[in-house]
């Protein structure tokens, strides 16, 4: 139960019984070429501390968290890709270490669910208009959506010249 | 005695809210007019012992009885008054027992200001909103009550948690409460209408005042603690996808999506059956938020099996109103009749767009946390969802809704121009272009994303100013006259402005927090002095200090910039001895809306203590954002269009508002 669970609600709060600050990075993990560092900062945010919460290896101060970026900045040292060092610590640890999962059969529903709904909303809302404009839609809109000044005006308007009904 | 006055005022409430629950229901059917005024007096005396059992356990946690479990699990005789108080909802039995207090509440603010509801709505409403609270007043009796009493009282209390020993405490849980159970008068209304079998004009303009309300509450819930979250935990962050955040998230989507629905439904009696189902989801969404927390399934799945009585109860409550609401939905929503047709360009059709991006936004939110629990269950199989998939899945939902806010206000109910409205966001288009042209030139070389986001953010801004120009003919008409328009504008109109801008606001700040936030990160002895973002701090010295439940040791920096003394900064790091836990109170010297925060680490043994220091630019605007967009919401609620009973706008009102249409 790490301590960020406080971030968003106070429901959290709770929960968080015996929780310590995190800060993470230490000073003594710092790589001393500043691009190779920033792609360990990219990438430790990417990965899981897979002791805490929903916390990041960048976030956590725990000695898992601590080792783990250790262990990016030492792949990062011998010259692995960025991709390579995923890939080092997915076959280590599982894909439970990153914390944007790749796309495979566990995961389709997860990733497919936010396009998806878009999509068939999109559609649905689609379908709903067509199928309102078709059967003779006009007219159908009740005067119940005017407000008062405009029933007022209208009334104003219709009495001021007796118009011819309009097919609308 | 107080203990035991309090559990039995809380049995009262709920007998109370039993009878709430059906003689109204039977009055209505019976047509009989004493029956149905039972909702009435019951939620009122609810109300009453509610708040007595509330004040109860308030005055035990002030005057630190040890003898009840709850004070001393979460209470110390030295904590600060503030903080004795504060304690009562930073506890489980505490919270949920808050929460029910603002249910009450609800309940009997209906109860008052709903005379001129029609009395059968409000008998329904009022039921609807007692079986609300007979299950939650019944899950407090039975499996988390505040009042059980300890055999061999303690002497001393085992203190709050540190980390929530803030004046965060005392403003963000009951903030949020507000807003998520406020939602159930939506909610109450969705399904009182259901029951009833019609929507009528006055259904409309009740729920979207409290709508809008419960909206105000979470949006500022939410923020304060996102704020609370950027300082209290010392490193800066302040949004972190955490199930738990994402819990108070999703009502909050659902809700803003809720609110612009039934504005259609107000205006134009469209979207109806939408909107009943939206206040059903977002009320739901805020149930389901409650039992993520309070059933301890986010810690791990493990945990919620091995202690499932609280879990089991509340997955039971929400099956019982989620399933029990949308069955009824399906059931009757057919019935109700649909009505007001528009073109797909049109204010309708733009609130349309809004619901759409706004509840895939939601939806996104709910699989990204639901589903490594989900899976997990059911395969067994780990998988983890955090910020990156989220940042990922929102930025493509939120660039479109952005882009659309500007065009919302300026298209015509019914069918809209375009075109037209295009062309009145000219300057704002313009502005937008310039903004990036200026921010890539100036950072030229660095993040390409961000001065695009950038150039989005100053859309948003400058189109909800150019809507406002627009309705006041600015430049076209003698300034006189238009100020005197601006002057006569409905406060919706100055309402709808504010919030939009605010979500502009808000962007400009996160886009820079993240894009150009500089770090210092060392180990730091006294006379040292660190290099961030042109300034120069220096160390003067560690000195210890004594607090009334905390020893503390403090840091002094001296803050200079270009050889000018600017400030003294004082992070310190507390001990609290009864928990032997710690804590770090971060220093934040704010210049405009940016700050500049310092957060100390652990000592060493050579005299050196880690420090971490950031420079965070326009960081503030995170959170300016949200209160403008509460503002806005405020002034809207204070239309007088929107209050219930309210008289017939004053003639100079309505002419105004004929010039602005």
């Amino acid at each position: 139960m790490r301590s960020r669970a406080l971030a968003g609600a106070a429901l959290a709060a709770i929960l968080m019984l015996g929780a310590m600050p995190a800060r993470a990075v230490l000073p003594d993990e710092i790589m001393a070429d500043p691009a190779k560092e920033a792609r360990a900062r990219d990438l430790s945010k990417e990965l899981r501390c897979m002791v805490c919460q929903n916390q990041s290896i960048d976030d956590s101060e725990a000695p898992l968290a601590r080792d783990l970026r250790l262990l990016v900045r030492e792949r990062i040292s011998a010259g692995d890709s960025d991709a390579q060092v995923i890939d080092f610590l997915v076959a280590r640890y599982g894909e439970f270490v990153l914390l944007k999962p790749r796309l495979n059969e566990h995961t389709l529903v997860l990733w497919l669910t936010p396009p998806l709904a878009l999509l068939l909303g999109g559609f649905a809302l689609w379908r709903l208009g067509r199928r309102k404009a078709n059967p003779a839609a006009a007219g159908g809109d009740s005067a119940a959506g005017l407000t008062s000044d405009e029933q007022t005006r209208l009334e104003r308007l219709l009495a001021a010249e007796s118009a011819p009904d309009k097919p609308l | 005695m107080i203990a035991e006055s309090g559990h039995y005022a809380l049995v009262l409430a709920l007998a109370l809210a039993l009878i709430q629950s059906i003689v109204p229901i039977v009055g209505a059917r019976w047509r009989d007019a004493a029956l149905m005024n039972v909702a009435r007096s019951t939620a009122l005396a609810q109300l009453l012992f509610v708040a007595a059992s509330f004040a109860a356990l308030v005055t035990l946690h002030v005057t630190s009885d040890f003898s009840v479990a709850n004070v001393y699990e979460n209470s110390h005789s030295l904590k600060p008054l503030l903080y004795k108080i504060t304690g009562v909802w930073g506890n489980h039995e505490g919270s949920m027992l808050l929460w029910v207090s603002i249910l009450a509440l609800f309940g009997g603010l209906v109860a008052v200001f709903g005379n001129n509801l029609p009395l059968s709505l409000r008998a329904h409403v009022l039921a609807v909103q007692a079986w609300v609270a007979s299950a939650f007043y019944l899950f407090i009796l039975i499996t988390s009550n505040p009042f059980l009493r300890i055999a061999n009282p303690p002497i001393e209390g085992r203190d709050l948690n540190p980390v929530l020993q803030d004046i965060g405490l005392a403003v963000h849980p009951p903030m949020l409460y507000l807003g998520y159970v406020g939602f159930s008068i939506s909610f109450s209304f969705a399904v009182a209408a259901l029951l009833e079998g019609r929507i009528d004009a006055a259904w409309a303009r009740w729920v979207r005042p409290w709508t809008l309300m419960a909206w105000i509450f979470l949006t500022l819930g939410i923020a304060m603690g996102s704020y609370w979250a950027y300082y209290e935990l010392g490193w800066g962050g302040w949004w972190f996808w955490d199930p738990v955040e994402n819990a108070s998230l999703m009502p909050w989507l659902a809700g803003t999506a809720l609110l612009h629905s039934a504005l259609v439904m107000e205006k134009r009696n469209a979207l109806k059956v939408w909107t009943v189902l939206l206040s059903i989801l977002t009320f739901s969404l805020s149930l389901l938020g409650t039992f993520l927390v309070r059933s301890g399934v986010l810690t791990s799945v493990h945990a919620f099996a091995t202690d499932p009585t609280r879990g089991v109860f509340i997955l039971l409550i929400l099956f019982v109103f989620i399933g029990g609401s949308l069955s009824l939905y399906a059931w009757r929503a057919p019935a109700l009749k649909q009505g007001g047709l528009f073109a797909p360009i049109s204010r309708e059709g733009a609130l349309v767009l809004n619901n759409l991006l706004l509840t895939t936004a939601c939806a996104t939110v709910f699989i990204g946390t639901l589903y490594p629990l989900a899976l997990e269950v059911l395969t067994g199989e780990k998988i983890s969802v955090g910020a990156p998939f989220f940042n990922f899945t929102f930025a493509p939902l939120f660039v479109p809704l952005l882009l659309a806010v500007p065009f919302g206000p300026l298209l015509a109910w019914k069918r809209g121009d375009l075109l037209g409205a295009a062309q009145r966001l000219m300057v704002a288009g313009i502005t937008a272009l310039v903004a990036i042209a200026l921010v890539f030139a100036w950072t030229y070389g660095g993040a390409t994303l961000a001065p695009l986001a950038i150039g989005l953010a100053a859309f948003v801004i400058m189109g909800a100013l150019c809507d406002l120009a627009e309705r006041v003919a600015l430049f076209r008409i003698p300034l006189s006259l238009s100020l005197r328009r601006a002057g006569g504008l409905p406060r919706a109109t100055w309402g709808t402005a504010f919030a939009h801008a605010g979500l502009g606001i808000a962007l400009i700040g996160i886009v820079c927090e993240t894009t150009w936030n500089s770090e210092y990160i060392g180990s730091m002895k006294p006379d040292d002095v660190a290099r961030v973002a042109g300034y120069e701090l220096r160390l003067d010295g560690l000195n210890p200090r004594q607090g009334p439940n905390f020893r503390e040791m403090v840091a002094q920096f001296t803050v200079t910039r270009d050889g000018e003394k600017v400030s003294v900064m004082t992070p310190s790091k507390r001990n609290f001895t009864t928990r032997g836990a710690s804590t770090t109170e971060a220093a934040l010297l704010t210049r405009g809306a940016s700050q500049l925060y310092i957060s100390l680490g652990d000592t060493s043994a050579d005299g050196t203590i880690a420090v971490r220091i950031y420079d965070k630019p326009l960081v503030l605007m995170i959170w300016w954002g949200p209160v403008l967009m509460a503002f806005g919401g405020l002034l809207s609620l204070s239309d007088r269009r929107l209050r219930v009973g309210a008289p017939k706008p004053a003639k100079a009102a309505a002419r105004a508002l004929q010039a602005a249409e």
